[in-house]
């Protein structure tokens, strides 16, 4: 039995694939999909999601964030972008990180939601520094 | 009786009115088709983050600590309209009745005692808003006027513009105003309340016939999954308002440019038929000249 992978973004559905397990990047830690998982909504992270067919890794993806629905036969991910990790480019997540990290000083210190919110793009831009290849 | 040479001009310039009439008919008609699919596109979107939000939201209305843009300020004393349209004319009375509806808000609202503060996105929606309503514009307005298209980030540039102004508590209740598509031949000026933000139907949840029905898991805990939820949807709101928005604009270029073109084909079948008979009536009284004098030798 495999499950069902959806990623939409707001502008295109992105991906549609069928997989053994699918790993979620969750804010609160990695998570693996099998089919037959409860019903459950998830909050992700900057991260990969990687896609497992007959205990291989055939596709990895990064996303900068979003939340995803699991149902027990389709795992249906909102995010804004999604990119094989092949082509990701390093100096990409280097720019995003200087300019969040700059938004996150110039955020006001009594202001948490910014600051959340500065903080989880700073996290997004170092989990793309990770993922992408060494140039 | 206008003088032949002069029909000759009109005729020609109302040719080349038509010419560009059905020119803009024809761009009209492909950017119609390419707002279309952008719309189409954004859905399946749209209804998964409906269908969470419904779930979550129904877990959360009535904690005490439900987020602002869910359950609002708690007031509703001043009112926030949003209003969309489109950066140039020509286009019927598209741009018009969106502003009229906003302008008949904002009285009504006005009347029943309540502050209104307008935010438009898009220039003609600006200028009329300006000469009707100069005193509740805010100063802060947005148009696209030069680009080419619009895409997600500047419905997150608008959204983040809104929600920066609740949290300065400028206002206690939003409200979008903009031109629903309803088909290419008609766009309905709607009004649409995004904060509070309205619990959509809880539409049920997606499962397989023979599994045991069950409820969705939160990670992390509802309210904080909801917090971070709101914004995007309300990102989505108004990215959906700007799509149907552009893609009534373009229908409703297409349908006046239409009609222009037609307008312009009927005057110049009148003008020719005028031109022909102002011809016709010069060369019978040249004849008749002619005729008369043979006969005067």
């Amino acid at each position: 039995m495999l499950i069902d992978l959806e990623i939409v973004s707001p502008e295109k559905l992105l991906l549609s694939k069928s997989a053994d397990m699918v790993v979620l990047p969750a804010a609160e830690g990695e998570m693996g999909v099998l089919p037959g998982h409860a019903p459950m909504i998830v909050l992700l992270r900057g991260g990969t999601i990687k896609l497992t067919v007959g205990g291989t890794v055939t596709d990895t993806l990064y996303v900068s964030g979003g939340f995803a629905e699991v149902t027990t036969t389709r795992v249906t991910v909102l995010a804004t972008e999604a990119v094989e990790v092949a082509s990701l480019v390093r100096a990409e997540g280097e720019s995003r990180l200087a300019a969040a990290e700059a938004e996150y000083a110039a955020a006001d210190r009594f202001n948490t939601e910014a600051l959340d919110v500065a903080q989880a793009k700073i996290q997004s831009a170092r989990a793309l520094i990770e993922a992408a290849p060494a140039a | 009786m206008p003088s032949l040479k002069s029909l000759r001009i009109r005729i020609n310039s109302v040719k080349s009115t038509q010419k560009i009439t059905s020119a803009m008919k024809m761009v009209a008609a492909s950017k119609l088709r390419r707002a279309q699919s952008k719309a189409e596109a954004a859905r399946p979107y749209a209804e998964r983050m409906e269908r969470m939000l419904a779930s979550l939201g129904a877990s959360v209305a009535g904690s005490p600590s439900a987020p602002k843009l869910l359950v609002g300020t708690g007031s509703d004393k001043t009112h926030l309209l949003v209003v969309f349209t489109a950066d140039r004319g020509l286009a019927g009375a598209f741009n018009t009745n969106v502003g009229r509806l906003a302008r008949n808000t904002a009285r009504r609202l006005e009347s029943e005692g309540k502050t209104v503060k307008i935010f438009t996105v898009g220039r003609k929606g600006r200028d009329y808003l300006r000469r009707e309503m100069a005193a509740n514009l805010l100063d802060d307005s947005i148009t696209y006027a030069g680009r080419k298209s619009i895409d997600f980030a500047d419905a997150e540039d608008i959204a983040n513009r809104i929600t920066a102004l609740l949290h300065d508590g400028a206002f206690d209740v939003c409200t979008v105003v903009y031109n629903r598509f309803a088909s290419v031949i008609s766009q309905v000026p709607t009004e649409m309340q995004v904060i509070p933000a309205p619990l959509p139907e809880t539409p049920a949840m997606e499962v397989p016939p023979g599994t045991p029905t069950a409820t969705y898991e939160y990670e992390p805990a509802e309210e904080e999954l909801l917090a971070r939820l709101l914004p995007q949807n309300l990102a989505i709101q108004i990215y959906r308002a700007l799509l149907e928005s552009s893609a009534g604009e373009h229908g409703a270029r297409m349908s006046s440019m239409d009609n222009a073109t037609r307008n312009a084909g009927d005057m110049i079948k009148r003008l020719s038929q005028t031109y022909n008979r102002a011809r016709q009536a010069n060369i019978t009284r040249e004849l008749i000249e002619i005729i008369s004098g043979a006969e005067a030798i």
